[in-house]
């Protein structure tokens, strides 16, 4: 993967941005010895490592407003983290960038139960939030895999989602207010504790943004009641078509599921010899669909999802009378990944989002895809809305074997904008798929979505280098020469 | 004579028109809520109606694209045929604004973010724009999101477009999000409810597992709350509001509580005169008080009706004087939020307080600038300088 070249200038200017950073943030919180910043050279997509120029690691708003205008006065550039359990490197570093770390910003602000909200910093944890609620049977609802870990800032820095968001929605879904600083340290509050502000949405373009608009400060989240009660409903299908047309009748039968998880025959063999759930060896498909609300709404779903499954040729039912049943159903679905790492020594989780009637023909496609890279693949995917998570499994120590699977999942990739789907559902795109983003959206779609980027970030010293293939200056972007009617790039083909 | 183009390539020619004679233009879909924001007005005006009809519709993907000036009843008969619904339930403000009922496209609905009772529980419109096309201020035609329901691929730029008053973008096609409609649904009624006392209730009611999704405080001083889903779970939920407010409370079945509710949707409890002022206010749900009444001495004629659990204030009153009004309405807005004046006769609107912009203006325009340099398309409808 090919980053920007380093900045010479950066690079020479480097002592005297360090020593103007330990004057404003003090010497504890700025770090620019190699091994000290080690832990910083890569985020969950550990393929790619890069040290830092610096790391810098300020407490308080007002020291990410001051870090940015130092990065800003020197022209350097500046890659913002959270926990740095991204999976699309979002929070990789550059070799001439500061790596701005949040992790000092993890207090818990206000918890507001009245306005069902809570302020907090970005680096608390998002499950930290749900923890510090639970108590009063409140929640927040968006929950992704990584959420032990995962820090609120990052979340809605890649717009994060979860098991649970066909239901409860992503992040974006979950917001009331965010405190921003911008590149040139101005800080920014948009919304609150109400509901849509008015003008111009920015809350919603910058959840999701990548760390390319601003760095977010303060999250105002919205907290809901944890539902009285889960059950889940485990079956076995003879294929992905009749789960499919499974989960089709479910939504069909005007069913929202908390959540409708499913797994591939290679996915169900690996996670039930990890952790023993009980899964049907001799599925091709699994289903795992889980309803949450008041206990009646829950035995009357669950009842009807179940016949559902049977007319559709689920095999093996197993409906959970008890939360010890509910959460060994969960056990092989959410070990699918450790699982995966037991019987390949490295293995690359991939994230498209398909229209679901094309499943069958994915994963057949799917399958040729693998007898053609060599490497073996196994899925699990939230069929509810059409997110797929191919695990390709690869060994790293193998000569050309990385190579291969990052040219497999591309080839993934582009099979889901083929038939109609999306390159990234939920992982953002990073520098992982920075250069397929041509595959979904033309050269005009990229320039507009490049010129929102220069609004507020006009130097492109934000997390350059992710997200959009080709660095363009602001500047030769922005102009709009119109000359007797003609509006700029006549040559370019409008439709 | 509105200008209607009706391919993408007819659009552009329009834009680039405009750009080359530097003449802005008024952009709208049938042109119900023309009278929403500042008041300007455009030698060229340009509809996008002709970008009309569903192109796709899988009920079983919650997904449907169609083009921009579909009109929303279409898109709403099209989606109860299969037993699903816009979950955003919005408004026809039509009405409101003395223009006809039943005439908004989805594309003004979208541009205006307008969304109904159910927002604080399913979400706003914003929330069910997965993706568009449409051409920029510089004439080109550009896309942006997807058509899945989850998707974070490059920028999410159909939030930036909601409710952006068709600023940024001619939006000609654009892909929502659609969802089951309830299969059945109730509203549990209280009488002569003062306003502290309704907003206790709401508060009590939003926190519990009773989880209606509708809460509304009505001009009447009636409290509503509607509980929609599944018949036990609405039976059982009823029950748990019944205890948890230890009031009386009467119950409407599933007719009369979509009637009311869609009645509360177009706010036809307010009962806004043609001659009177209309607000939007947006504030935290437990900021909704008594005080509101207090407001009777400066707003004359003076009725509210709260919604999304007190999170949302609709405020009409009589001719006054546009200053103390101002203040007035703003001084609700202690604990934060946002007021919108609606409806106004001109002279009020052209006021840069119409959309009062909670951040920076200069930010605004830079956006602005990102899709529509020349400003060209509803200059000044949101700011003098936007």
């Amino acid at each position: 993967m090919l980053m920007p070249p380093p900045d010479s200038a950066a690079l020479e200017a480097a002592p005297e941005f360090v020593a103007a950073l330990r004057a404003a943030l003090g010497p504890d919180n700025v770090m620019s010895d190699p091994r000290a910043m080690r832990p910083y050279e890569s985020d969950g997509l550990t393929a790619y490592r890069q040290i830092p120029l610096a790391v810098a690691l300020p407490r308080s708003t007002a020291e990410v407003s001051a870090a940015l205008k130092i990065a800003h006065r020197f022209g350097i550039k500046v890659v913002p983290r959270g926990a740095g359990t991204s999976l699309s490197g979002g929070a990789l570093p550059l070799a001439d960038g500061l790596l701005l770390g949040l992790g000092k910003l993890n207090r818990i602000l206000d918890i507001d139960l009245s306005n069902r909200c809570a302020v907090v910093q970005p680096g608390v944890t998002n499950l930290a939030i749900s923890h510090a609620v639970a108590g009063d049977g409140f929640y927040y609802a968006p929950d992704p895999s990584s959420q032990i870990a995962c820090s609120i800032g990052g979340n809605v820095a890649e717009n994060s989602g979860g098991v649970h968001c066909l239901k409860y929605g992503l992040t974006t879904n979950n917001l009331l207010g965010l405190e921003i600083v911008l590149m040139d340290g101005e800080i920014i509050r948009l919304g609150g504790k109400h509901l849509d502000s008015g003008l111009y949405d920015l809350m919603g373009l910058f959840t999701g943004s990548e760390g390319l608009l601003g760095v977010i400060t303060e999250v105002t989240v919205r907290l809901l009641r944890r539902p009285e009660k889960a059950r889940a409903l485990l079956a076995g299908f003879a294929t992905s078509e009749a789960a499919g047309a499974a989960v089709a009748a479910i939504i069909g039968a005007g069913i929202i599921p908390a959540g409708m998880e499913m797994m591939d025959r290679p996915a169900i063999h690996a996670a039930e010899d990890f952790v023993h759930a009980g899964y049907p060896l001799d599925a091709e498909a699994l289903l795992i669909v889980e309803l949450d609300g008041p206990q009646v709404e829950v035995d009357d779903l669950i009842a009807r999802v179940s016949a559902i499954a049977v007319s559709h040729g689920g095999k093996g039912l197993r409906i959970s009378e008890s939360e010890a049943e509910r959460l060994l159903i969960w056990a092989g679905r959410k070990a699918a990944f450790p699982a995966i790492g037991r019987i390949s020594p490295d293995y690359y989780c991939m994230d498209g989002t398909i229209p679901r009637s094309r499943l069958p023909e994915v994963l057949a496609r799917m399958t040729q895809l693998s007898a053609f890279h060599n490497l073996r693949v196994a899925n699990v995917f939230h069929a509810g809305d059409g997110n797929l998570h191919p695990l390709i499994l690869y060994d790293a120590n193998k000569p050309g074997e990385l190579e291969a699977a990052e040219a497999f999942g591309a080839d993934i990739l582009r099979l889901c904008v083929e038939v109609g789907g999306v390159l990234t559902g939920e992982h953002g795109v990073g520098v992982e798929k920075r250069d397929l983003m041509p595959t979904m959206f033309n050269e005009v779609d990229l320039q507009q979505q490049m010129r929102v980027k220069c609004a507020f970030d006009d130097g492109n010293l934000l997390n350059p280098g992710k997200v959009f293939p080709s660095l363009q200056r602001c500047a030769e972007m922005g102009a709009m020469h119109v000359r007797g009617g003609q509006l700029p790039h006549p040559e370019l083909p409008r439709f | 004579m509105d200008l209607a183009p009706r391919t993408p390539q007819e659009l552009v020619d329009i834009i680039a028109a405009a750009a080359a004679d530097g003449v802005p233009l008024g952009l709208s879909g049938q042109g119900t809520k023309r009278d929403w924001g500042r008041s300007v007005s455009f030698a060229r005006q340009v509809t996008l109606r002709g970008f009309s009809g569903i192109v796709d519709y899988a009920p079983a993907e919650l997904v449907l694209t169609a083009g921009a000036g579909t009109p929303l009843a279409e898109i709403e008969q099209a989606l109860a045929a299969e037993g699903q619904h816009l979950a955003f339930e919005p408004p026809d403000l039509g009405p409101l604004f003395g223009r006809g009922a039943n005439q908004a496209t989805i594309g003004g609905v979208l541009a205006t973010n307008l969304s109904g009772s159910r927002r604080p529980f399913a979400g706003a419109a914003r929330d069910f724009f997965l993706g568009f096309s449409g051409v920029n201020g510089r004439g080109e035609v550009v896309k942006a999101g997807g058509k899945v329901v989850k998707n974070v691929t490059g920028y999410d730029l159909p939030k930036l477009i909601a409710g952006s008053f068709g600023t940024l973008i001619a939006l000609t096609e654009i892909t929502i999000k659609v969802v089951p409609a309830p299969e059945t649904s109730c509203s549990a009624v209280l009488d002569a409810v003062a306003p502290d006392m309704a907003n206790a209730c709401m508060t009590q009611a939003l926190g519990s597992t009773a989880d209606p999704s509708g809460a509304a405080y009505l001009p009447d001083r009636q409290l509503v709350f509607r509980l929609e889903g599944s018949g036990p779970s609405v039976a059982y939920r009823l029950q748990v509001l019944t205890d948890l407010l230890r009031r009386d409370m009467r119950v409407l079945a599933e007719a009369p509580s979509r009637e009311l509710w869609r009645e509360i949707r177009d706010l036809k409890p307010l009962k806004v005169q043609n001659d009177e002022i209309a607000w939007l206010l947006s504030a935290p749900p437990v900021a909704f008080s008594g005080d509101l009444c207090k407001l009777a001495e400066q707003l004359p004629g003076l009725r509210f009706l709260v919604d999304w659990g007190g999170g949302r204030i609709w405020l009409t009153h009589g001719l006054t004087a546009l200053d103390p009004a101002m203040r007035a309405v703003h001084s609700l807005l202690r604990q934060g939020g946002h007021a919108t004046l609606v409806k106004a006769p001109a002279d009020w609107r052209q006021s840069d307080l119409v959309f009062s912009p909670d951040v920076p203006v200069a930010l605004l325009q830079k956006v602005r600038a990102a899709f529509d340099p020349m400003r060209l398309f509803n200059r000044g409808r949101l700011h003098t300088d936007l």
